[in-house]
């Protein structure tokens, strides 16, 4: 008998998805190259369907290029651009590797524990995140935790709060789950027997990690690296609650055009450009997503 | 045969869940303190609990974020068990790979991004801003995730148990609802709990799409630790952690349970 095809259930997500996905994307250009008006919503041109296509072509000569140019000559701009790509960049190095080895750790136990620490280990990702980073300030206060277990040990009181240290460490601690539960996924699935032929055929323990299992494992690698790297470049409750007012990242100036200067083309710009220099990345990972499940 | 974890291998484990689990940890001890500071242990008390129970504009944030996560996933179930459907069981249906692009995009997207997409869109539809709306958005972000979870249970169903009822004379839906869904169901079950600790976990996109008289619960928290700590939060989050925790150990025994039959 012929399976029936189920083609038919992609019609209702489809168009959800349409609409609330992907139509959106193109207001964000729209509104990328509008302007700011004291009106509510507060830029402009906007849209007059009443007046038939000689209006869509009067908005769209109210069109221009200023806020791009905007964002080319206030360096504050490149700055967050190139400090969100930097911090994003080490955190994800870190990530691999702090998570690497607990990943690989994980697999060396027995399949009821491996299961437990799984468990244990991504438990914290579904967890608030706002709450998890609020638990660092009070860690974190230069009379806050660290400091008075640093003070009892004798050593010298670590005054990182408002920095980019605190915004990495709060970085890799957020994002530590999707880091280690790729690379378990990958780490666990190796071929045991790969393992043994290297080792029958005389390779020592670290050659056999370095020949066989790490390079088998660079899928995982790649998979969690891109996981880590996209959301953070957009992160914005880690900026604002660690850092301070120089740190600059793209999902923070986001947010303050947005909400604090009501700069909504601004904001739309930013996004914009932020979504172009993630693309590349983006791709891959959803390509990976697709064959994943 | 693989030997057992190592000295290091117990090492790097062990530190790891330390580092994950301290300042959780910390932060639900401090919320047991009787004293207003939450680093310094004035003996323990519930008093911040008592707190919360007076705190109106609290209570009333927990409650919209109820009623935002079980609606928007509750949605995103129903949308995301369809997408799931037809990517595992559409064959090549025109328009698979942008609709599979759609699905999973969400999953990768800053969550900026996506709030302030979806406000432009609530603006250009002159729809008021406010429950609606951050239950509209939720479901379109959580349903990915539901298409995931459900996809790989439908990807490792066996479907000639559907041949079969249909060969003993079932319709094609009925086929459906008497032999797919009850073998999918326990991953139904935990991508929906999913999708409700997402919707209940997110502060970007509920602070773009929201309006007057829809704060969640993040949102809420979110202006209160802009002001500094204080153990009321520390008593809050305690309560959220231990809701969320329970939830998605539930979620993960469902999913991780093999089906009867």
């Amino acid at each position: 008998m012929r399976r029936p095809r189920l083609g038919l259930a992609a019609v209702l997500p489809g168009l959800w998805l349409a609409l609330f996905f992907a139509f959106p994307f193109l207001l964000v250009a729209k509104l990328s190259v509008s302007h700011t008006a004291l009106a509510m919503p507060p830029y402009a041109p906007q849209f007059d369907l009443t007046a038939g296509w000689p209006g869509v072509l009067e908005t769209a000569r109210g069109f221009s290029a200023a806020t791009y140019r905007r964002l080319i000559e206030d360096p504050l701009y490149l700055k967050a651009f190139v400090s969100s790509l930097a911090l994003a960049g080490a955190a994800t190095a870190i990530l691999l590797i702090v998570g690497y080895p607990i990943a690989y750790g994980v697999t060396r136990f027995g399949p009821g524990a491996r299961r437990a620490l799984i468990l244990a280990i991504a438990l914290p990702f579904w967890t608030s995140s706002l709450i998890r980073i609020y638990a660092w300030i009070a860690i974190l206060k230069p009379a806050g935790l660290l400091n008075k277990a640093l003070g009892a040990v004798g050593l010298p009181a670590l005054d990182i709060l408002n920095t980019n240290a605190a915004v990495l460490l709060g970085l890799v601690y957020a994002y530590l789950p999707f880091m280690v539960l790729p690379l378990y996924a990958v780490l666990d699935r190796q071929d045991a027997t790969l393992v043994e032929a290297a080792q029958d055929l005389g390779a020592s323990p670290r050659q056999v990690f370095w020949r066989v299992t790490f390079p088998l494992s660079l899928p995982g690698i790649a998979a969690g690296a891109l996981l880590c790297f996209i959301p953070m470049v957009g992160e914005f409750v880690i900026p604002d609650l660690l850092g301070g007012p120089g740190t600059l990242m793209l999902g923070r100036t986001i947010w303050t055009e947005f909400f604090a200067n009501r700069d909504w083309p601004a904001a739309s710009a930013v996004a914009l450009v932020m979504l172009a220099a993630l693309l590349v990345p983006i791709l891959l990972a959803q390509r990976r997503a697709r064959v994943a499940p | 045969m693989s030997r057992g974890p190592s000295l290091f291998n117990r090492a790097s484990v062990g530190l790891g869940l330390a580092f994950l689990y301290a300042p959780i940890v910390l932060l639900v001890v401090y919320s047991f303190n009787d004293g207003r500071l939450v680093t310094v242990w004035a003996g323990a008390s519930l008093r911040w609990y008592r707190a919360l129970a007076r705190d109106a504009q609290l209570l009333d944030a927990v409650w919209v974020s109820l009623r935002v996560g079980a609606l928007s996933a509750s949605l995103a179930t129903l949308l995301g068990v369809l997408a799931a459907l037809a990517l595992t069981r559409g064959g090549r249906f025109r328009g698979r790979l942008s609709f599979s692009a759609m699905v999973y995009a969400p999953l990768v997207m800053p969550e900026v991004i996506l709030g302030l997409s979806l406000l432009l869109l609530f603006v250009a539809l002159d729809l008021p801003r406010g429950f609606w709306t951050v239950v509209l958005s939720h479901a379109t972000v959580t349903l990915a995730y539901v298409a995931v979870v459900v996809g790989a249970r439908l990807s490792s169903f066996d479907w000639t148990l559907e041949d079969a009822a249909r060969d003993l004379g079932r319709t094609p839906l009925g086929a459906f609802l008497a032999v797919v869904l009850p073998n999918i169901a326990p991953a139904v079950g935990a991508a929906w709990m999913l999708a409700f600790a997402l919707s209940l976990d997110d502060l970007v996109i509920a602070s773009f799409t929201s309006g007057p008289g829809a704060t969640t619960l993040p949102m809420r928290l979110y202006s209160q630790v802009r002001l500094g700590v204080n153990p009321e939060i520390n008593a809050v989050s305690t309560l959220i952690i231990g809701g969320v925790g329970a939830a998605v150990a539930a979620a993960w025994l469902l999913q991780a349970r093999r089906p009867e039959a």
